[in-house]
This record gives structure tokens, C-alpha cells and sequence, in this order.
């Protein structure tokens, strides 16, 4: 792997940008690798990345039935933080955030991690205590996140409408300095460069159409559109699709798939410093080095496949960002489109062994998975490697629907009384 | 917006009368307490999640409220045919192939 | 006169009405019926903007709304600024203000252009390969100067004075595009009598009958035909048609949204009309006649002001009367843009040369523009183009290399070809498909009740795209189940032809080259770059439009996207539809936000729920804060107070002698049927059956997942009916909750369920002197203690109105819920309070309610639980049947982790300091001495000063809360740990005395 640096550039530059190597390359399929990933988003491929890097198992193949990072990777509104609140999920979430800070020199790829603060706007009591209890708990697990009075949030961030007679008064907001985002592409595109470099198969256009098991249950492969490909282990980090895929196993998965939208605007000069999300009024916002507001919210109502979703979703979305931000009115939508996030029961990820020997499975990420990409890879790679999970994704198995120990954020944030 | 018509109120209406209820036909046990922690995890969590066919409830909320059930196409997100709650999981779906 | 480009006696436009305006400050007089575009050239003005990256000037490539380049912001007003407004689109009126963007300090001289001479180290995606070292400077140095380069215009920074409206729409058939197709299709559609909306995305109809000088039907000139055509639709009743109106998005079953653009064209708009009007749809049948988009030459510098698409300046001459340049030069590959040419010649203008880079093409465009004495040149090609603020010359080359020969010109008239629109086609979910003959992307599967018909579909000619689009249109009206049409066809006297032209990099351009030849212009995005990420390996289209920002500038790759897709294809060696072309997504073209939200602004962003008794609580100067959508009086301050010190009067009050409180917000179901009971056994957790009529008891309602979901008290009215009550922001919830059991898993119980929580108004009367207070205007209840007991409803009258009066409390006081029908409540608060002024009562908001409920351990739902808390860790054990053998939850509150040890239990803290009141939210520990990170026991999940105990209280989850009695645990702040002691949730009254005080 030639190092990407100024003077490879200026070196290139003189000479067309003729010199510049494939950034992965797209071998045929071996017969048999050690390790099958099912799935070329991000977390598929920073879990081979860790592979060959952490554990030196290269003998790697991630199955992409598209393009690489081109799933819920290269639609998501890149919004990165770890503020949240019970340990599990700060665990996980930080170890990604530390991760993040120092992937660009890691990776010798600039995905661009930009700590330009991610700030929770509270618009009632509720919202009030909810999120203290999320500032309290972070503090005392060592995560960055303060408590900011309404003046203190518009300073923050200036577009923001703090005034007394909106529908929704912001009454106070948590902030997370280190939270921030990053170039999706990037990711994905790094990811799989570094993996590529370190002898890791990339096959894209290979759709896995099923999962072959031996006679004692343990995995031994997968059928795919360019045929069989052997491996004794399999990680199936499939997104929206992770069910679909288990069920090929023969595990029933506790998941819906729901789509989610998202939207750009034209491209503006610098307006928004942070990302600005709110629950309550319910929709987030950040602006992309290119200048245009990117702009989410929350899914449509049912389950999914089609990467499209309705209008009203959007309008709502909408809505919500120019009731936070009336300047926006005369701003303009430039582009929408839509993903399939995988959502579990309790809204946290399942990142664990699974009932079948060998098969390992990385998903449940919902709207929130991008930000963990790099803590996600290492750990699931490490649940590979050793056929044991990481103390980190240890809490994150499947059996937790059995017993009833959730890791429930959301149901922590309650409902207004 | 889907369009999405009731059952009870036999017309076509917007998605924005209605609230989708998740998964069709999974009955809920008389003697729950009998139920292992498997069968309760099955019962509350595990879902078939099909890209294709699914069987589903709905609510016409701002409607006549009752609950019915559809079968719809996850890819193309088009409505196959919606029926009332209580009746039978229909054994054969008009236009597609099994 | 309008401008010195202006031609006399071409065009359409009347030259009686003058317009003045500026652009950057200067000033210049146009047409009404101009756009801004067509103003700015009849003036000679061709530089408008710098591009995205390397800030090289640029002029207008279009005269529509596939334009990259001309994007300026209009300024109204201070407050009414809008960035990157096509001028192209822009429509003019007398006063109009438009600034160009992203330049500094002047679009003339531009510092930024310095990237240009930098260019060769700015290629596609260098930033990714940059900008890493030392790592602080991304975020301090480099990432700041890059955001501040990017961005194209300014965003508005003050409030929106306009306003947007919105309209729902249903028809039969709705016809996309008011080209000659679309209109077509709209008569043949119109005579059925079907229900029709026409929409196109100009101020006039026609599209490229606007500026096809050679096309007539019916006897007169297409434009003219156009514009009859839809005046005959117009005065239809079964016909609406919106011009200015974009279909911008095409949704699942045939909803299709549209912005129609109402008055940013008008001088003065008034305060009456929107600024734009966003149209969503339901069609039975849609027709999409989306037409096509020219594309552009890729040749080097092909971006210089004064090189435009040829139907563009075709467009300004024959519709605005405007001449893009004196002496003009023609890059073609097809025959569309010697038409142009020859309409350039025939108003005057000097044609110095058409460059056709096929190598013997015959035809009767060709024969005419060499009979007008227009110097052709076969097989040749335009390998650069000279000039920097203005093109001043194209250097023409046989395309197989040769010698080089330079020509002036003053505009380059370019055509590569057509490209179906096939956006909203595809946007349906339909699959295109690429025909290899005419190299072009068409529709193919469709999947949705839709047809294309004319360019988008790709069909030449006028007569072909007229009997398509008819049928089509007949067709759809009569599927949709019109009638079938009886009009008559549109005949074609006159048409023009033309299909093929090229794809990709022309000559001069190819492989090996360096030269900046442009595919997406406002990205700057080359040919080279196009082939250096496929170098760099990326292979899927998608890949290359994101490496190289390919088709993702503000027009969405209309110009850019099939010759970024062929050069991909060619440097891949693979053909064209296996590389495959990206996703259109919606909009079609940029929608503004106001459009998309309307109405849904302020306070109508979500609607306010106000109680009856709102308005007096406002008159006494409350307080209010935000529950759900409802507005609760939180405190009532009297002069000089503070929340602080008017909670603490408020409590006290209540305490000494009474206190009026508005609970109308709680939910209310009433539960009625002969299986009432039964259904309630299900429903919650406690018994019901024996319950008897008159009294009530508090209920709690589990998920099926044996978390607590609700609580509330129930009165029983009659054996076969329970007056619920749910908590304020639950009872939407609680309802569908019940309703789904009821109708889905419990159909055989013969119950029904009623919401009521809008119907009763609910005044809570608390405090020892609360049955002084009441009982004077009540009539038909006994309302001593023996008759009337705690936990106890009785139906009768106050002030003469029928009521339901609970007796129960929520402060540990001898306390009454008076629930009136809710059009009398406002009149018998009054009453009421009339009554308390008597006794010295207050009104108390919901701060109060919260802290007198605290003192005695009530507990509120969704405060003090959260969704992973059971009746058990709640300390509700009592209130859950031992006898049942069903009721939602009962499954899953046995699983085994939900009664393992270690479970955080509801329990009182007491701070060590009594002064000291906790944060609710702070988190508990047991040794406050350990390292972060520290291991958390709990959380505090209430926490007051209570002026009746003269100290603060709390409640808390705490980890075996109940087995650690009389501990000291610690809460860490971030100034100091705070000690408390675990304690009973009773803070006053422990013995519960006062309930009959």
C-alpha cells in the first residue's frame, strides 16, 4: 500500500494522477477463506480490517451483494457521539469515539472525524431530567458532556432559535464536544483499502443467497450468486438485511427492518458549527465540509425493503428543523433518499456468537450504527477471531431477549407524564 | 404515502389515518404463564421481518379505529390485499406465486 | 431599449414593459416576460458565478432548470434572501436584486481562482489523501479553511416573512411535463372527461416548442398551438392546470408532489399570496412527458462564459429575442444544434463556423445552414476553447489529430445529444433500459400505473411524440375508467428531427489528456477525474460519482450524469448499462424547505392542548410549562415570587387548608360493557371483580413485557362500568393499548371503550379544608366520611351540573377529584374557588403537585419509572393480584432477569444536609472514592425541597434499594460528593393520617 501523504500528492500531480494504485483491489472468490463477512458497510469492513490488523487472520473474504459502502454506510447522516447512558452502551460507543479520534492517521485516509460538538436540546422538564441523568452518568463513566443553559446553546450554536415563544422553548441542552461527524465514504472506503492492503478479499457483486451448515450444525459456507465459497466462520453484518441472512441459517432474529430517510440541502457557507438534535421536536442537523445541511429523523412506521419512504416523513422532518431554525425556511432540499435500518426490541445493537457454531452476527444498529463503525469492527472481530466476545460486546447477545436483561436507551428516555 | 385501504370502512385512504401494528397472527397464548422464557421471547420478539410478503396489522386510527390485517410486498411496499381482524391468515394471496 | 443583444422583432416578448434590476449592484433594464438569464445576456452580461472548486468564472449553460452554473441569490429584502437561485429559471420583475456567489472580492477578480492554478494537486478526491498531519490541524486548521472555500451562496439569516401553503389533490390522470407531449396527452386525457391536472415546470407551456422555430400544428406554429391548447384545457371544469409547478418527487401509489412557484416572480406579491404552493397528488393514472435534457461537448475549457447548450441559445433568441453573442461558433454532434445556427444567421448574428464531429452527415438541417453560407466542418473537433471571463475563440482540430486552426468567436453553441428525463420514471421504481442504438437510457419495466410518452420515453419528432402521447393520454383516462375520448388528434404540419449525438469525452479530451474538459460543471469535476477514480478502483458508478462528486452538485447530474457514466465505462472497458447508472432521487429539482413544511410553523408546528380551566389559570398570572401538547399551569406566582418560594406557599397551603389544582390533562377511558371487569383483570395488574361500585382503587398496567406502562385510579360506576383514568402524556397510548387487546386478543369480552379525557374537566381539591370547600355546592352526595370514603366516587350535581366526584388524593390530604363535563368546568372552578378564598385556599400548579406527592411517595409514571421498571422494583407489589392467572405483563415480569437479585428498587434518599437538594437525573454510588470510571447503583429520579418537612426529599432507583435501609450512599457532583442516607419513600405522614384529617 503506497502512503497517502501532501507529497504523494504533488508527486502525482505532476504526472497526471496516473501513478495512483487501486485503493482495493476485486479478486475472484478463493473456495475457502478463513473468515466470511457477510456485508461490505462499514462495520463488515472494519471487522476484517481488525482481523488482519488485531488478530493477523487475513485469510478474509467480506461478500458485498452491491458495492462496498453502499448500504446504510453511504446514506447515513454520520453523526458520531457516546454520550449515552447505561454502561453498556457508553462502553461501546466510547471505545468506538476513541477509536474514531486518530482513525484518519491510522488508516492513512482522511475520513475527515470532525469534533465539532454534538448538542441534545431539551424543550421541557421531562427532556430536563432525561438528560441530566444522561450528563451525570457520562461524567462519571469518564464521557465528555455538559449541561448548557438556552444562551449558552445559541452561543454554541447561533442559528439556533432560542426564543421564549416557539411551540417547543429550548430549555437547556447537553452537549458533547467530542461528538461530531465524519466522511462517510471515507469509512468505508478506508476500511477497505486497509483491509485490501493487508490481503483481505473484497468481492462485491456477490449476493449470498444461503448459509450451508454441516450435519452437526456448526457452518461450513455460504451459497452465493458466484457460487459456493467455504468458510468455518461467518460474521454476518448485513444491516437492514441481518435477518434475512439468519434466517438462511435457520435463526430467527428479533429484527425489523424499517426504512429511514434522510435529506441534504443545497450547499451554503458555513452556518451550523455542530450537530443540533432534539427528541422532542424530533429531528437532527449538521452541515457537511461541502457546506450542505444534512438533515434526519426517525423512520417510517413499517417494515421495509425499499430504500424509499413516504413524504410526510420528510415533512415532518422538516418541520421540526425550521421550528429549531426558522432561518432555514428559504433553504432548499436538494437531494433525499433512503436506507433500511435493522431495529431491535430494545433498540441496541446484537453483536455476538450466535446459537450456530461459527456463525457470528453484527447488527440491530437502528438509526444510530455509523457512529460505532470503528469500536464495532474491533470488537466483533475480536468475537471472531477468539470465538468469545469482547468484555465490550459481551452485554450485546441475542439471549438478552430470553432473560429480559435489555439494554433499553430509549425506554430510559420514557415519556413525557 | 401509502394508500392503504380498510377493511371496515371498504375505501382507500392515506397512511396518515392509519398506525402500522407490526406482525399479523401471532397469537398471544390463553395460558401465558404456562409459556416458556423461549416461547415468551417468541411470542413478544422474535419476528420474521420478510423482504418480500408480510402479514401485518394496521389501525385506522383516524378512521373507524379497528384493527385489520394486510398483506403487503416489503420490496415494493405495494398492498396485496387487507382483511379484518380475527379472520384466518389467507392461504392463498392473489397474485403471488408461493 | 432592454439590452444591446437584444434582437428586434425576434422573440415573443412584448418590449413595451421594462424592467429594471442589478446584478451586483449594477444596474440594467429588461423585459417583462425575461428571465433573469435572458435580461443579463440582451445586456452582454454572460459571467454570473465561479464554480464550487476551482472558482473559475462561468457564464450560463442552459436557459432551464438543468442549469449548474447561473446560481445567484435574490434579494428581496433583508430578510428575504434566497442562495442559489437559477437565473436560467429566475423569472424577472421590475426591482428584482441578484448578487453572485461564492466570489471574493469581485466575481470579475476572484481570489479563490487561485485553486484553479493549484488544480492539478486538487483532483478527485485528494482530500481524502490529505490534511492528516500533524492531527490537531484538521480540526484547527484545515478543516475550518476548507469548509469556509466550500458552499456556494449565503444562508438567509433572519425569520422567513413569506408564508407557503399546500393543497391535496386527486385526479385520473395527471399529466407531468406541457411540452407538445404533454399537452397532447392532457386533451386526449381532457375529452374523456376525466379529471386531469397538467403541470409544467415553466411560467409558460410549450417546452421545447419554445424554441423549435420549425415545428406548427394545427395550422399555426407549435408555440402558438401550445398556448390555444392549453387555453382550451384551462376553461374546462374537469381540467386543472399549474404552470410554475415542478413535480419534484413520485412517491409509492401515485402520489406525486409538485412546488408550484406563486409569487416569486411578481414585483409585489402582497401579504396575501404564498410564496410557494406545495401540490401532493394522487393520481389514478400518471403520463410523465419530462422531455429531454441537450447535453454539452466535453472538450477542454468547454466551461468559459459564452459556451452554452445550443437549444439554450436557440431558447433566447426565439422566445426572449436575445442574442447570446455577435459571432458565434457551433460544436455539435448531432443535428439539433444547426438549427440553432441557422436561426442565429437568419436574426443576423454571425455563425463563424459549425465543427460537426460526425464524419458525413447528410439531412436538410445541414443543407439549409450551407445554403445560408454557414462555414461547416465535418469530422472535426473543438479541442479548447480560448478566453477566461468570456470565450474569445475555439481551436478546431480533424478529430483524429491534425493541424490546429484557431477561430474567433464570442459564444460556442455545443449539442452532444439528448437525454431522456427519465427521473420521475425512475423515481417510480420503473427500471430503465439502455438502448444500444440510440445509446440512450429509456424507460422500461414500469412500476407503477404509469406511461411515458415523447422525449422522456424516447420518441423523435413531433408527429411520432403527438400520436404516443394521445394514445397515451386516451389511454389513461380510460383505464383510470373515463369514458372513451371523442376528441380529435393534433396534426402535425411541421416538425423537427433529431436522435444520436455522442457520449463521453470528445477528441482533445480523451485518455491522456490533462486537459480540464468538464463533466459536471458546478463540482468541477473533469473527465480525468472521472478516469482517475476508476484508476483508483473504483468500479461501481456509485463509487465514482461520491469519489469524484459527479452528478451531485444542485442540478442533480441533468448535464453530467450519462457522460460521467461513459467515460467510467470506457476506462472500465465495459459496456454502458453493465456499468448502470446512479439513483435518481427525488427532487427533481431543489424544493424549498418552507414549501415542504406549509402551514406547519410556530404555533402551528404542533397543535396546543389548553384545558377549560386554562384561561382563568392565565388570567392569575400561571406559569405554564409544556406536558405532551397540553400547557399545564406549573406555578402560580404572586407578586414577587419565584417558583421557589410560590411552590413552597402553594405546599404549605394545601397542607394548612386546602389547594385547588386543574388535573383535566390526566387521560380518561371509560370502560363499559358486561365483561368490564373481566376486561379490567386483563388490562392491569390488580383485581377488579370484587371491586365494588363506588369505590376505586389504583390501577397499574404492565407492557406485555412486565414493565409498568401506566397507573392511574379507576373508579367502578356500575358492575359494568369503570371510569379509568390514565396518566396526562399516556392516554393516547393506554387507549390503542386497550383497543388492540380488545379487538384482536380479547374479542369475546362484550366491552366498550370510550376516551373521555376531552370531556371532563377535573378540579382536584386537596387539604383538610377540602369537604368545606366542596361539599356547599354539591347536591345528591352524602359526603361524610362514613357515606363517602376514601378511595370512594359518587355521581350527583354541583353547582347544579352533573359530576363525578372522586374522593382520593394525590397529596396524602383528605383530598376530592371534581369532574364536571368540561363546557361547565371554567364555571364551577370558579365556584370552587370562590368557596376556597373563604378557607384560604390556593390554586397550585404541577411543580406543587409534584413535591406534595413526593412527600407522601406517590409515585409518577415515566418520572420516577422509565420503561425498564417492574411493580416489584417499584415497590407495587401490593397493588398486583396474587390470585390472577392472567393479565398483560404477567409472563414477562417472571422472566429471569426480571426477578433476579440486583435490581434497582424505588426507594427515598435523604441528604445528609437537609439544605442540600439533589439534582434529579445525579447518579448514586456506593464508594465515592473509586476511579472513573465508577460503578453506578442508581439514579435519582425525584428530588424537591419540601417546605412541609423543612427539608429536601428524594426518591431514587437504587440497586437492592430496599435491602440497604438506613445506608449512606454518595452522589457524586461535579463540584463535591453529596452523602445521603436510603430511606422509606414516606417522607410526612408516615401513618396516613391525614387522608381523613
Amino acid at each position: 500500500m503506497k502512503k497517502y501523504s501532501v507529497f504523494a500528492i504533488a508527486r502525482e500531480a505532476m504526472r497526471g494522477h496516473k501513478g495512483w494504485e487501486e485503493q482495493w483491489s476485486s479478486p475472484e472468490p478463493k473456495k475457502e477463506y478463513d473468515v466470511i463477512i457477510v456485508g461490505a458497510g462499514g462495520h463488515g469492513l472494519a471487522t476484517a480490517y481488525y482481523l488482519a490488523t488485531v488478530h493477523g487472520i487475513t485469510n478474509v473474504a467480506v461478500l458485498e451483494k452491491g458495492w462496498l459502502g453502499g448500504g446504510n454506510t453511504g446514506r447515513n447522516t454520520t453523526i458520531i457521539r457516546s454520550n449515552y447512558l447505561y454502561d453498556e452502551s457508553a462502553g461501546i460507543y466510547d471505545h468506538a469515539l476513541k477509536l474514531w479520534d486518530g482513525l484518519s492517521q491510522e488508516l492513512n485516509y482522511n475520513v475527515m472525524y470532525s469534533a465539532r460538538g454534538v448538542m441534545m436540546l431539551a424543550h421541557n422538564v421531562h427532556d430536563i431530567q432525561v438528560l441530566k441523568r444522561h450528563v451525570h452518568a457520562n461524567r462519571l463513566n469518564g464521557i465528555d458532556n455538559e449541561w448548557l443553559t438556552p444562551e449558552q446553546a445559541k452561543e454554541f450554536c447561533p442559528p439556533l432559535n432560542i426564543s421564549k415563544q416557539a411551540r417547543y422553548p429550548v430549555v437547556g441542552a447537553a452537549l458533547q464536544r467530542r461528538g461530531g461527524t465524519a466522511r462517510h465514504d471515507a469509512v468505508a472506503w478506508g476500511y477497505a483499502r486497509g483491509a485490501s492492503a493487508r490481503g483481505v478479499h473484497i468481492i462485491q457483486n456477490c449476493e449470498v443467497t444461503g448459509v450451508k451448515r454441516a450435519a452437526n450444525g456448526a457452518v461450513t459456507g455460504v451459497e452465493t450468486t458466484r457460487g459456493f465459497i467455504g468458510a468455518k466462520k461467518v460474521g454476518v453484518v448485513a444491516a437492514g438485511h441481518s435477518s434475512v441472512i439468519m434466517n438462511m441459517a435457520g435463526v430467527r432474529m428479533p429484527l425489523e427492518s424499517y426504512p429511514l430517510q434522510a435529506l441534504v440541502s443545497e450547499p451554503v457557507k458555513p452556518v451550523v458549527p455542530c450537530v443540533v438534535m432534539s427528541n422532542t421536536v424530533h429531528a437532527y442537523i449538521s452541515q457537511s465540509d461541502k457546506g450542505e445541511l444534512v438533515i434526519g429523523a426517525g423512520t417510517d412506521q413499517y417494515v421495509s425493503y425499499s430504500q424509499t419512504g413516504g413524504l410526510h416523513i420528510l415533512q415532518h422532518t422538516l418541520d421540526a428543523i425550521c421550528e429549531m431554525f426558522p432561518i432555514f425556511t428559504r433553504m432548499k432540499m436538494l437531494r433525499s433518499w433512503g436506507g433500511i435500518v435493522d431495529v431491535t426490541p430494545d433498540r441496541s445493537p446484537i453483536l455476538a456468537k450466535t446459537p450456530v457454531p461459527g456463525l457470528y452476527v453484527n447488527c440491530g444498529w437502528g438509526t444510530g450504527g455509523f457512529k460505532a463503525t470503528p469500536g464495532s469492527g474491533h470488537v466483533f472481530a475480536h468475537t471472531i477471531a477468539r470465538d468469545d466476545p469482547h468484555p465490550i460486546n459481551a452485554p450485546f447477545t441475542i439471549e438478552r431477549f430470553r432473560t429480559g436483561r435489555l439494554i433499553d436507551e430509549a425506554a430510559a428516555a420514557a415519556v413525557a407524564h | 404515502m401509502l394508500l392503504i385501504r380498510c377493511p371496515y370502512c371498504e375505501e382507500e385512504r392515506p397512511e396518515l389515518e392509519f398506525r402500522n401494528a407490526g406482525e399479523a397472527h401471532i397469537a398471544r397464548s390463553a395460558n401465558i404463564t404456562g409459556e416458556s422464557d423461549d416461547d415468551f421471547e417468541k411470542f413478544f420478539f422474535i419476528r420474521s421481518n420478510p423482504k418480500g410478503i408480510i402479514y401485518e396489522r394496521w389501525r385506522h386510527m383516524h378512521g373507524c379505529a379497528r384493527f385489520f390485517n394486510a398483506v403487503r410486498d416489503t420490496v415494493t411496499d405495494k398492498f396485496i390485499m387487507t382483511y379484518k381482524a380475527g379472520e384466518p391468515k389467507p392461504a392463498k394471496v392473489p397474485g403471488v406465486a408461493k | 431599449m432592454s439590452g444591446a443583444f437584444r434582437i428586434p422583432g425576434a422573440g415573443r416578448l412584448k418590449q413595451a414593459k421594462t424592467a429594471r434590476f442589478s446584478f451586483d449592484g449594477q444596474s440594467y433594464a429588461g423585459i417583462e416576460g425575461d428571465t433573469l438569464a435572458s435580461a443579463l445576456l440582451a445586456n452582454g452580461v454572460h459571467l454570473v458565478g465561479r464554480s464550487f472548486k476551482y472558482h473559475r468564472p462561468r457564464g450560463f449553460l442552459s436557459a432551464g432548470a438543468e442549469e449548474p452554473n447561473a446560481l445567484v441569490e435574490i434579494r428581496r429584502d433583508a430578510a428575504r434572501k434566497t442562495p442559489n437561485v437559477r437565473a436560467t429559471v429566475q423569472e424577472l420583475y421590475d426591482g428584482l436584486a441578484a448578487q453572485s456567489q461564492n466570489r471574493w472580492p469581485s466575481l470579475a477578480f476572484d481570489v479563490g481562482a487561485v485553486n484553479d492554478i493549484a488544480s492539478p494537486l486538487f483532483s478527485a478526491g485528494f482530500y481524502y489523501k490529505t490534511f492528516m498531519w500533524p492531527k490537531a490541524a484538521w480540526k484547527n486548521l484545515y478543516e475550518p479553511k476548507i469548509r469556509a472555500a466550500a458552499g456556494l451562496g449565503v444562508a438567509p439569516d433572519q425569520p422567513d416573512p413569506d408564508h407557503y401553503s399546500a393543497r391535496y389533490a386527486h385526479c385520473d390522470v395527471l399529466v407531468l411535463g406541457g411540452g407538445a407531449a404533454g399537452i397532447a396527452a392532457a386533451l386526449a386525457a381532457a375529452e374523456t372527461g376525466a379529471r386531469v391536472i397538467l403541470a409544467d415546470e415553466q411560467a409558460e407551456f410549450g417546452g421545447s416548442l419554445r424554441f423549435e422555430s420549425g415545428a406548427g400544428i394545427d395550422g399555426q406554429d407549435g408555440f402558438a398551438w401550445a398556448q390555444a391548447a392549453v387555453a382550451s384545457l384551462k376553461a374546462m371544469d374537469n381540467v386543472r392546470v399549474l404552470s410554475r409547478s415542478t413535480a419534484f418527487g413520485y412517491y409509492a401509489q401515485n402520489f406525486v408532489g409538485l412546488v408550484e412557484r406563486v409569487s416569486d416572480h411578481l414585483q409585489n406579491p402582497g401579504r396575501d399570496l404564498p410564496r410557494e404552493r406545495l401540490w401532493q397528488v394522487r393520481a389514478r393514472r400518471v403520463v410523465l412527458a419530462t422531455g429531454a435534457i441537450e447535453r454539452h461537448m466535453v472538450f477542454a475549457d468547454n466551461d468559459r462564459p459564452g459556451i452554452m447548450l445550443a437549444s439554450a441559445a436557440r431558447t433566447f433568441l426565439n422566445h426572449y429575442g436575445v442574442a447570446v453573442g455577435r459571432n458565434v461558433g457551433v460544436y455539435t454532434a448531432n443535428d439539433s444544434a444547426y438549427a440553432a445556427a441557422i436561426d442565429l444567421k437568419k436574426a443576423g448574428v454571425n455563425v463563424a463556423a459549425i465543427v460537426d464531429l460526425r464524419d458525413n452527415p447528410t439531412g436538410p438541417v445541414i443543407d439549409e445552414a450551407r445554403a445560408l453560407g454557414i462555414e461547416i466542418n465535418f469530422g472535426r473537433a473543438v479541442i479548447r476553447a480560448g478566453g477566461k471571463l468570456r470565450v474569445s475563440s475555439m481551436t478546431v482540430q480533424p478529430k483524429n489529430g491534425g493541424g490546429e486552426r484557431i477561430i474567433p468567436v464570442d459564444a460556442i453553441l455545443m449539442s452532444a445529444g439528448w437525454t431522456p428525463s427519465v427521473h420521475l420514471f425512475s423515481q417510480s421504481r420503473g427500471k430503465v433500459a439502455f438502448n444500444d442504438e440510440t445509446k440512450r437510457f429509456v424507460p422500461g419495466a414500469y412500476a407503477q400505473d404509469c406511461v411515458s410518452v415523447g422525449a422522456c420515453n424516447g420518441t423523435d419528432g413531433l408527429s411520432a411524440t403527438i400520436d404516443e402521447a394521445y394514445a397515451a393520454g386516451a389511454k389513461a383516462a380510460k383505464d383510470a375508467g373515463a369514458k372513451v375520448a371523442k376528441g380529435t388528434k393534433p396534426k402535425v404540419d411541421a416538425s423537427e428531427s433529431w436522435s444520436r449525438g455522442m457520449l463521453g469525452a470528445a477528441p482533445g479530451a480523451g485518455p491522456n489528456t490533462t486537459v480540464k474538459a468538464f463533466v459536471d460543471f458546478q463540482n468541477d469535476v473533469t473527465a480525468k477525474d472521472i478516469r482517475q477514480a476508476v484508476h483508483e478502483g473504483m468500479r461501481s458508478i456509485e463509487h465514482v460519482k461520491r469519489f469524484t462528486t459527479n452528478g451531485m452538485a444542485t442540478d442533480q447530474g441533468k448535464t453530467s450524469n450519462m457522460h460521467g457514466l461513459v467515460i467510467a465505462a470506457e476506462t472500465l472497458g465495459k459496456p454502458i448499462p453493465q456499468v448502470g447508472l446512479t439513483t435518481f432521487r427525488a427532487p427533481y429539482t431543489p424544493v424549498t424547505f418552507g414549501s415542504i413544511v406549509g402551514h406547519a410553523r410556530g404555533p402551528l408546528f404542533d397543535p396546543t392542548r389548553k384545558t377549560a380551566i386554562h384561561p382563568w389559570a392565565e388570567a392569575q398570572g400561571a406559569v405554564f410549562e409544556d406536558v405532551g401538547q397540553w400547557k399545564r399551569a406549573w406555578y402560580f406566582p404572586k407578586a414577587g415570587e419565584d417558583i421557589h418560594a410560590a411552590v413552597d406557599r402553594e405546599c404549605v397551603t394545601v397542607r394548612k387548608t386546602a389547594g385547588l389544582f386543574d388535573a383535566s390533562t390526566l387521560g380518561k377511558i371509560e370502560v363499559v360493557g358486561p365483561d368490564a371487569a373481566k376486561f379490567m383483570e386483563l388490562l392491569y395488574t390488580n383485581p377488579w371483580e370484587k371491586l365494588e361500585p363506588g369505590r376505586c382503587r389504583y390501577g397499574i398496567m404492565l407492557r406485555e413485557d412486565g414493565f409498568i406502562y401506566d397507573d392511574g385510579v379507576v373508579g367502578r360506576l356500575a358492575p359494568d362500568r369503570f371510569h379509568v383514568t390514565t396518566t396526562t402524556g399516556g392516554a393516547p397510548r393506554v387507549m390503542n393499548h386497550m383497543e388492540d387487546y380488545l379487538q384482536t386478543e380479547f374479542p369475546h369480552l362484550n366491552v366498550w371503550l370510550t376516551s373521555t379525557t376531552e370531556q371532563w374537566a377535573v378540579i382536584a381539591v386537596q387539604g383538610p379544608k377540602s369537604r368545606d370547600i366542596i361539599a356547599p355546592l354539591v347536591a345528591g352526595i352524602d359526603m361524610s366520611d362514613e357515606a363517602l370514603p376514601h378511595m370512594s366516587v359518587r355521581e350527583g350535581r354541583i353547582c347544579g351540573v352533573p359530576t363525578r366526584l372522586f374522593r382520593m388524593s394525590f397529596s396524602g390530604e383528605r383530598g376530592f377529584e371534581v369532574n364536571v363535563p368540561a363546557d361547565y368546568g371554567q364555571a364551577v372552578w370558579e365556584a370552587l374557588w370562590a368557596e376556597g378564598q373563604k378557607h384560604g385556599a390556593t390554586a397550585y400548579g404541577t411543580e406543587a403537585m409534584h413535591v406534595l406527592r413526593a412527600e407522601k411517595g406517590y409515585i409518577i409514571v415515566g418520572q420516577d419509572t422509565d420503561g425498564t421498571v417492574t411493580p416489584n422494583d417499584a415497590g407495587l407489589d401490593w397493588a398486583v393480584g396474587k390470585r390472577k392467572t392472567d393479565f398483560v405483563g404477567i409472563r414477562g415480569m417472571a422472566r429471569p432477569d426480571l426477578v433476579a437479585k440486583g435490581r434497582k428498587q424505588l426507594v427515598g434518599l435523604k441528604t445528609k444536609d437537609p439544605k442540600v437538594v439533589l439534582e434529579e437525573g445525579a447518579q448514586v454510588v456506593a464508594d465515592p472514592k473509586q476511579a472513573v470510571p465508577m460503578t453506578m447503583i442508581g439514579h435519582v429520579t425525584s428530588s424537591y425541597w419540601s417546605e412541609n418537612c423543612g427539608r429536601s426529599i428524594a426518591l431514587a432507583l437504587v440497586a437492592d434499594g430496599r435491602d440497604r435501609m438506613g445506608e449512606t450512599l454518595y452522589v457524586p457532583m461535579p463540584n463535591g460528593t453529596i452523602e445521603v442516607e436510603v430511606s422509606g419513600m414516606v417522607f410526612f405522614d408516615e401513618k396516613g393520617e391525614r387522608l381523613n384529617g
